[in-house]
């Protein structure tokens, strides 16, 4: 992989495998390097099955009628869907698989603070989806209610729900852990010079996601237990019929996914703040502003979660109040957006890879966060409450947004990771084709939601044929593209051409490692004398 | 651990625990009274006040540095918000428009 002339020289991480062998090495390592990568491959695995349950909601939906599943096998479709790209992909995605393999390196860390703590994050992680995936096969199959669990349905459904609460349960101690290493790891182990305003602004987005994972996650938890104590011993918290109350499900389920969404986001923007200075070689605009708007967003994102919930019967004034805190989280956002365009401005653009994922996520984020407003707003949301308009904003915040930033991180630090580039053009190609593909998957999903198309249905209307033929010709264009990418991506990892320390010329940390870096990351360890973004253009 | 850390007496410690009796026993005689929508908030506030004087004294908090008691006012702000914003939706329930 590397010369190995010298002997002297450390081992990197894919050498040094601690005196285990095989799989063995891998499982039982502590090294944070190799843990991400214990995630980038689990986590992709569960990808590519929630998209495959995609383009099978998506064949489904190609005519009206039934064309190849029952109504009860795509209710099980769009639950394990959900609960598969939300709880397997996009929450633990970015900070358990880079910010892993990534932050230790920028802090000029040697590894996180509880390494051992980390490797039972991914065995909790493991065991939840285990748990996840099994509800498809063993009782009375996979749960129907949505990734949502709303009661009363889901006290009452026959279906797996229990076990795939327990599952979510159990994926919140994952994640709770990595936020909690993370908080530490931030506070503890920066290295000489590096003060908190020198931190690379994908640390500080992981800092603000850590406190909402540490603090948000255990909502949930207790909700999800609150479920499972309903089923089986009938308490009536939720249950109408025995003095509870169904929207209080509701406002404990909110109060923790929606903070959950910027878990998901968060980190994504973090990447395209580091990615954006690098391929425009120039100092990222508004440091400081970035590094707020990520507090504001993760302290305003607790209040919102009501927004989920403006048909579902909560009082005329908790509407009112939850709308006007909703459009306040819009101005951090928007204070970011501004930020990566003046950031652009006047510099010297390099379009490889990940700068072209990069910018395809403002593009995609900016249509997912415009719908968002919309569907924030309380008159508009009446109409498009529970329709395709609905699925088509969140697919544009989280696979417009987070997924993008996912794509756009493998790309950046890629070569860092394995030592190799990628093919360059093969990459730039692939991502034309997802970015195309992702809009003509779901731009017609906005367009049939104003026309009126609900969601979670195995049919419709006929007049909701034309967008949905569309729509399903590019979930196919999107998973081509998907494929591609991997491919591309492998070949990398197998036969791509070595690189140095620093292929894209970045000021980060990492970049100072040696690619892929040591066990211990830096032979001495770096002082910081200056902030992450001095590009001299 | 800081070199000069602090240690509660035993008679401190006495009276947190005794502190801590008494709010119980008004606990306890509050909920007997019959103060309605109120009931709630009174036992909270009360198990509020219990909960900060464990952290104070018996979790150290009031001889540790200033920043921990920053960042558990911000979490107890949070989550005393959440409360808030479920009971504003519960309480005007009925009067929805
Ligand atoms: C090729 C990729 C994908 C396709 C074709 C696809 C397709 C769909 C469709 C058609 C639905 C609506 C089902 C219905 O309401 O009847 C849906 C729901 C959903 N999708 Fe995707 N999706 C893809 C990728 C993703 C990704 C990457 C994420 C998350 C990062 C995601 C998250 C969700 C969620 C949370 C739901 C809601 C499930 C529910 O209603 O409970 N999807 N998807």
């Amino acid at each position: 992989m590397i010369e190995q002339e010298e002997k002297q020289k450390p081992l990197n991480f894919f050498q040094d495998s601690g005196g285990k062998k095989g799989i063995l090495a891998w499982i039982t390592s502590t090294d944070h390097k190799r843990i991400g990568l214990l995630y980038l491959y689990s986590l992709s695995v569960f990808f590519l099955v929630g998209v495959t349950l995609g383009l099978l909601m998506r064949l489904e939906l190609i005519n009206p009628g039934k064309d190849i599943v029952e109504a009860q096998t795509y209710n099980g479709f769009f639950t394990l869907h959900g609960v598969i790209m939300i709880f397997l992909f996009v929450i633990p995605g970015i900070p358990a698989v880079f910010g892993n393999i990534a932050m230790p390196l920028m802090l000029g860390a040697r590894d996180v603070a509880f390494p051992k703590l980390n490797l039972l994050s991914w065995y909790l992680y493991i065991f939840g989806a285990a748990l996840a995936l099994s509800t498809l096969l063993v009782g009375k199959g996979a749960p129907d209610t949505g990734w949502t669990f709303y009661a009363p349905y889901s006290i009452k459904t026959g279906t797996n729900v229990t076990m795939a609460v327990f599952a979510a349960f159990i994926l919140g101690f994952s994640s709770i852990l990595t936020g909690l290493n993370f908080l530490t790891t931030i506070h503890r182990m920066r290295c000489e010079g590096m003060t908190w305003f020198r931190m690379p602004l994908f640390a500080w987005a992981l800092y603000a996601t850590s406190w909402i994972q540490l603090l948000a996650t255990p909502v949930i938890g207790i909700t999800l237990l609150m479920i499972a104590a309903e089923r089986t011993l009938g308490v009536g918290l939720f249950d109408p019929t025995l003095g509870g109350d169904p929207i209080l499900y509701q406002h404990l389920f909110w109060i923790y996914s929606h903070p959950a969404v910027y878990i998901m986001i968060l980190p994504g923007m973090g990447v395209i703040s580091e990615i954006l200075p690098v391929f425009a070689r120039r100092r990222i605009f508004g440091y400081t502003a970035i590094v707020y708007s990520s507090l504001a967003i993760a302290f305003i994102g607790y209040f919102v979660w009501g927004h989920h919930m403006f048909t579902s019967g909560m009082s005329g004034p908790a509407r009112i109040i939850f709308s006007i805190l909703t459009f306040l989280v819009a101005i951090p956002s928007a204070i970011k957006v501004f930020n990566w365009l003046a950031t652009l401005y006047k510099g010297s653009i390099d379009l490889k890879p990940p700068m072209l994922f990069a910018l395809g996520f403002i593009f995609l984020f900016l249509i997912g966060g415009l719908t968002g407003l919309v569907s924030g707003a309380l008159a508009t949301t009446v109409h498009l409450h529970d329709t395709y308009f609905v699925v088509g904003h969140f697919h544009y915040v989280m696979f417009g947004g987070t997924g993008f930033a996912f794509f756009a991180a493998i790309h950046y630090w890629f070569p860092k990771i394995y030592g190799r580039m990628y093919d360059i053009k093969a990459a730039t190609r692939n991502f034309w084709i997802i970015f195309g593909g992702f809009n003509v998957l779901y731009f017609p999903m906005l367009w049939a939601g104003m026309m009126g198309m609900p969601r979670r249905y195995y049919d419709y209307l006929p007049e909701f044929h034309i967008p949905n033929i569309i729509s399903t010709l590019g979930s196919w264009i999107v998973a081509f593209g998907i494929i591609m990418m991997i491919i591309t991506l492998v070949k990398g990892f197998r036969n791509g051409k070595p690189v140095g320390k620093n292929p894209w010329n970045a000021l980060t940390l990492e970049w100072q490692a040696d690619s892929p870096p040591i066990t211990e990351n830096f032979e001495e360890l770096p002082v910081v004398t200056e902030g992450p973004y001095e590009y001299k253009s | 651990m800081e070199k000069n850390h602090h240690i509660v007496g035993y008679i401190t410690n006495i009276w947190v625990w005794v502190a801590l009796v008494v709010l119980t026993i008004i606990t306890i005689t509050v909920a007997e009274l019959d103060l309605q929508m109120l009931t709630v908030t009174v036992a909270l506030a009360i198990a509020t006040v219990k909960a900060g004087v464990v952290l104070a004294y018996f979790m150290h908090l009031k001889f540790d540095k200033i920043i921990l008691t920053i960042f558990l006012g911000i979490v107890l702000l949070v989550f005393l918000s959440f409360i808030v914003l479920t009971f504003v939706d519960y309480s005007f329930r009925t009067t929805a428009i």
